[in-house]
């Protein structure tokens, strides 16, 4: 096995990474190292996103012209689902807290491993059955779904398409979620090594934890939500028909009482990066730690009372929209805060700017974007006009894309030598950084525009006037696509013949830098015990 | 934690099941009267009631620690709160 050799290689003799301390599929598939099932999830959230990239250049290449391009309007309505249904359930809820949560929690916190391997292990089978339940639905049945991927009664009751299969694979999947949600805070409460209280955790593990609270108590809404669906479907009980005497109202509150809290399941890990990525990088310790805390678990607080703000102009109460939008606007103030303690920390450090700092100053500048463009959309009247359009389209790609997935590559260019044992070429990761990122913009801006100009979004054709933005942004996905090649080739290359890294890469003073790369079995060569602050960079001058 | 044996006796276990009879009888019954918005929160109240007594005396809440406690209260309060600002559209479309 090439992986055996790499491993041999590189490491000093003395001591067996978790690589080389067993060979084998089986090995690798039966697993209850953190770090493999880590790793395993890697290649597994790695290969449905790049599925999900194709979807999406596929589709912004059918409205590079109005009018048939390359596809049917039917391929089209299912594309924009399995996009949706892929990018969400199988790509950036599990990317951060299921790869990099696996594989740097336990380490973060001195810890051997998470507190329940086996069942670390089941998440990620799950996980797995899942996502080919998830693709089934292209060759079984009468077709790919075409409801979009937030399946709204009573279309997906009533649609001819493969719904139950799409739906029962999302319940399988949030299974998986609230397994590997509740492993980490019986991780966090219990493993923590000597000396690490509470206020001592570094920030991920904190923005973890938030995290885990939302993945426990708001999935199980969404598990009964869609086998309400499925009952509807099957059995003809009237949850959300009105012809039957549902209320289709009733499903959008269900679906976005879980799908709302989603969303911070999605952008808290990530922010959680960024805090433990810009100290590293300016030497300096993070301004206002506790504020952090505090503004992660206010943020999984406060969000699980803002869903009704998807429903604006679905014909709720007046009254439920005004305290649904006022409830949006606090949303806003931790996520503030955030912001100002990350660039506070930046202020007067020495700077090196690496690539993984690159990410995140990417990620702040993309994330207000998104952020502020929430609010337009969060406001009642503002909402109105915008609703549906392209400019929803254009927000959340900043959030999620702009936000978690800037966050992901960044983290990935952070903890690579640590991972993986190999050091990357940095200009070429450089060169890549800057073409994703011009791509990224050239992308999703004239989604901005064209939302103000009224285009819809999830429609297959469009008038002429708005044909000229359409053409810029299928353009700034092929550029997309060519900074997601480099980025990949390049770390592809390293893991073939990069430098071998040493233990701490990047000077930082968490506890993953004290430790081998990649790390042994055990993670430690003996437990280690905490005496200073995660980003206590004073400790350097002593 | 392992070691420890809670002390529970049969005759109180047996009441709370009878008690919990009691309400779902009382949850049947009261469902033909329409008390207007009243309905759903008696419904609500009596199947809280029940969830509570489950969780205290059937699975052992009762000899947990005030850290677990806490999170149970929690979760049940984000339940709470979660179905009160649902009810606000409800109430007033
Ligand atoms: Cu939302």
């Amino acid at each position: 096995m090439e992986s055996e050799k790499m491993a041999t290689e590189i490491t000093p003799k003395g001591y067996v990474n978790f690589f080389e301390e067993s060979h084998g599929l089986k090995s690798w598939i039966f697993t209850h190292d953190h770090k493999r099932i880590a790793l395993l999830y890697f290649y597994g959230v790695v290969g449905f996103f790049l599925m999900g990239v194709v979807l999406g250049l596929l589709m912004k290449f059918e409205m590079i012209t109005p009018g048939e391009t390359i596809m049917k309007p039917q391929t089209y309505n299912s594309l924009f689902t399995l996009h949706g249904v892929i990018m969400v359930f199988l790509f950036i809820i599990p990317a951060v807290p299921a790869i990099f949560g696996n594989f740097f929690l336990p380490i973060l916190i001195g810890a051997d491993d998470v507190a329940f391997p086996k069942l670390n292990l089941l998440s990620w089978y799950l996980y797995v059955i899942g996502g080919i339940m998830a693709l089934s639905t292209l060759i079984l049945g009468d077709g790919p779904p075409d409801t979009g991927w937030t399946f709204y009664a009573p279309y997906s009751v009533k649609t001819g398409t493969n719904v139950i299969m799409a739906v029962m694979a999302a319940f399988v999947l949030g299974f998986s979620s609230i397994l590997t949600g509740l492993n980490f805070i019986v991780t966090m409460h219990r493993m923590r090594a000597p000396g690490m209280d509470w206020m001592k955790m570094p920030l991920f593990p904190w923005a973890l934890y938030a995290t885990s609270w939302v993945q426990v108590l708001a999935t199980p809404i969404i598990g009964i939500t869609l086998l309400m669906v499925v009952a509807e479907r099957v059995l003809g009980v009237g949850f959300f028909d009105p012809s039957i005497g549902g209320d289709p109202v009733l499903y959008q509150h269900l679906f976005w009482i879980y799908s709302h809290p989603a969303v911070y399941i999605m952008i808290l890990p990530a922010m959680g990066l960024i805090s433990e990525m810009i100290p590293v990088f300016v030497k300096k310790s993070i301004f206002g730690y506790k504020a952090i805390v505090y503004s992660s678990l206010a943020i999984a607080f406060v969000g699980y009372f803002v869903w009704g703000h998807h429903m604006f102009t679905s014909g709720m109460s007046g009254q439920a929209r005004v305290v649904f939008s006022i409830l949006t606007f606090l949303v806003a103030i931790p996520s503030g805060v955030k912001v100002f303690n990350w660039v506070a920390t930046m202020f007067k450090g020495s700077i090196d700017l690496q690539t993984p700092l690159l990410y995140c100053m990417a990620f702040i500048f993309l994330f207000m974007i998104g952020g502020f463009t929430g609010l337009v959309v969060g406001a009642l009247s503002a909402d109105v006009h915008v609703h549906d359009t392209y400019f929803v389209v254009a927000h959340f790609h900043y959030v999620m894309f702009g936000g978690t997935g800037f966050a992901f590559i960044g983290a990935l260019h952070y903890w690579y030598p640590k991972m993986f044992g190999r050091m990357y070429n940095k200009k070429v990761a450089n060169i890549g950084f800057g073409v994703l990122f011009t791509g990224f913009n050239i992308l999703y801006f004239p989604m901005f525009i064209l939302g103000i100009q009224g285009m819809p979004r999830r429609y297959y054709d469009y008038l002429p006037e708005y044909s000229t933005w359409h053409k810029v942004s299928t353009m700034g996905s092929w550029v997309v696509a060519i900074g997601l090649i480099i980025i990949i080739a390049n770390l592809v290359k390293a893991y073939r013949k990069g430098e071998p890294a040493t233990g701490n890469v990047w000077g930082g003073i968490t506890l993953e830098w004290e430790t081998k790369s990649p790390p042994p079995l055990l993670n430690f060569d003996k437990p280690p015990t905490v005496t200073h602050g995660p980003y206590d960079y004073s400790i350097l001058n002593k | 934690m392992e070691t420890e044996k809670h002390i529970v006796d049969d005759k109180k276990n047996i009441l709370i099941w009878v008690d919990l009879l009691i309400l779902t009888f009382v949850t049947v019954e009261i469902a033909q009267f329409d008390f207007k918005t009243l309905t759903i929160l008696i419904a609500l109240g009596v199947a809280t009631f029940k969830t509570i007594l489950v969780g205290y005396f059937f699975m052992h809440l009762k000899f947990e620690n005030r850290f677990f406690k806490t999170m149970v209260f929690l979760c049940l309060f984000v339940l709470i709160a979660v179905l009160a600002i649902l009810f606000i559209d409800y109430s007033y479309r």
